[in-house]
């Protein structure tokens, strides 16, 4: 039976087909919040990232199919001396705000896990804010941080030794459940190839590659352009909202960003934009790449970063056939008066012709067709964080 | 021995502790605290955060009296103490 764990803030949710219709149930972690669910497809495991809010980000998992959860034994830690550069705001009566910044380094606390990811060798990859990069190779007995990306240049350097370069070129987003401006790595996506091939996505820094299982990482930002900085093709900067590739052809990557769609074809070596403004497809948050063809990807556009709704009022997801060429609006089904829902990054999904997606205001729909209609699961669901088919 | 009061929200968690009488022998909250992992496995990284730190939204008091080192949990107790273990209403 086809499953699809919904990560709301107030609980996990079981999507299922019974009697003809897609149905909703708690399944768990009831008023808590709940980041992300996914299933590990070795281990059939679940795991839930949590945001207790009070008591702290923790890793929840269930062998019963969702029935029980119980917390992971080995929940994720910074490690003593893992620190990372910030900015404090400071009294500063030379300043016509009465306040500046001075860059400091900070202790590295978890604040948020953000998303979990699983290779074919069994490692599970778990990325958070603040911008801690976590694997596992005893099936989640324990996690470590990644060092050489917590370590790298474009980081700030080797805070654990030293004082490292002194600046860093990664920055924050206020996805933080602390509060705090941090860095988040969002995206890990695994090469089903080649599991020591992984590419990752941080907001806001761009998208780095491994090829070496973590050993060491390089930036993946090539032909990416930017409109929040003086230089927008800078090497970093950039704010993936979310990366995808396709399951069976892993060179086709997708990147929903800040600052419009992306698409690369060999592996992310080269981006290029195939936003369409005059057909909604700019700005948005999640995009899901086709499993079997590369060139397939759904998005559900939203209006401009500066307003972060549905367009005009009428919800739809966008669908390119040809890497981005062309894309189609597919509307039917969903609400076209009065919609102004807003999809996060990690809530939407496909899988064999079947396409899901969940907004904050706790709409879910599906699509048993890829996108050409869709069904309403659930208009009541709490605000929706990620749907995942597993 | 130091009698522990923790907030019921606790016990969603780690029901092996509800209804039951919490007595741990220490001199210092982190002491009190590490007794209490011992009862409760991860109930530490509940209260304080991987530097030992009081997180943000919670409260220790020593009877009536908050405690003031929230970064290291030195502060005393003493054979006979209630120590409470609580949430900080943040608002809503």
């Amino acid at each position: 039976m086809t499953t699809v764990w919904v990560a709301t803030r107030k609980g996990t949710f079981r999507v299922e087909k019974q009697g003809g219709k897609w149905t909703a149930k708690l399944a768990g972690h009831a008023g808590t919040g709940v980041n992300y669910v996914a299933r590990d497809p070795g281990s059939g495991r679940l795991w839930a990232l949590l945001g207790h809010g009070h008591w702290g980000a923790k890793l929840s998992v269930s062998d019963d199919g969702g029935t029980t959860w119980r917390d992971n034994a080995a929940q994720v830690k910074f490690p003593d001396g893992a620190r990372y550069f910030g900015q404090d705001m400071f009294e500063d009566s030379s300043s016509d705000f009465g306040v500046g910044w001075r860059n400091v380094t900070r202790k590295a606390t978890l604040q948020k896990l953000w998303t979990i990811a699983f290779g074919g060798d069994g490692t599970i990859w778990i990325g958070t804010i603040p911008g801690g990069l976590f694997s596992s190779r005893d099936g989640g007995a324990s996690f470590e941080l990644n060092r050489p990306l917590w370590n790298h240049e474009s980081r700030g350097g080797d805070l654990f030794n030293g004082e490292g370069t002194g600046e860093t070129k990664w920055f924050g987003t206020p996805a933080s459940e602390g509060g705090e401006f941090a860095p988040g790595i969002h995206s890990v996506v695994v090469d089903p190839r080649d599991p020591r091939r992984v590419l990752i996505a941080i907001s806001t820094a761009g998208v780095l590659e491994t090829r070496d299982g973590g050993e060491t990482w390089r930036s993946r930002n090539r032909g990416m352009t930017m409109d929040h900085n003086p230089d927008p093709e800078a090497e970093w900067g950039h704010d993936p909202h979310i990366i995808d590739l396709c399951g069976s052809n892993p060179d086709h990557v997708w990147q929903q960003n800040h600052t419009g769609v992306f698409y690369s074809s060999n592996g992310a070596e080269l981006w290029r934009k195939v936003s369409v403004p005059e057909v909604g497809v700019h700005f948005g948050f999640p995009v899901s790449a086709d499993d079997k063809d590369g060139r397939v990807a759904w998005l559900v556009p939203g209006r401009a970063d500066n307003q972060r709704t549905a367009i005009d009022g009428g919800l739809f997801v966008a669908r390119t056939d040809d890497g981005g060429a062309t894309w189609r609006q597919l509307r039917k089904g969903l609400p076209q008066e009065c919609a102004w829902d807003i999809v996060y990054r990690h809530a939407l999904d496909n899988r064999d012709g079947l396409v899901v997606f969940g907004s904050t205001t706790g709409n879910l729909y599906l699509s048993e067709d890829r996108g050409e209609t869709w069904t309403t699961v659930s208009h009541n669901l709490p605000p929706i964080y990620s749907v995942r088919f597993g | 021995m130091i009698h522990v009061h923790l907030t019921r929200h606790l016990f969603a968690f780690f029901p092996q502790l509800e209804g039951r009488a919490l007595e741990v022998d220490a001199t210092s909250v982190a002491g009190a605290v590490a007794e209490l992992e011992k009862l409760a496995p991860g109930i530490g990284f509940y209260i304080c955060d991987e530097r030992g730190r009081l997180r943000p939204h919670v409260n220790v008091f020593i009877g009536n009296a908050m405690v003031k080192d929230r970064r290291t949990l030195s502060d005393a107790i003493a054979p006979g103490d209630k120590l409470s273990i609580l949430q900080a209403l943040s608002g809503g």
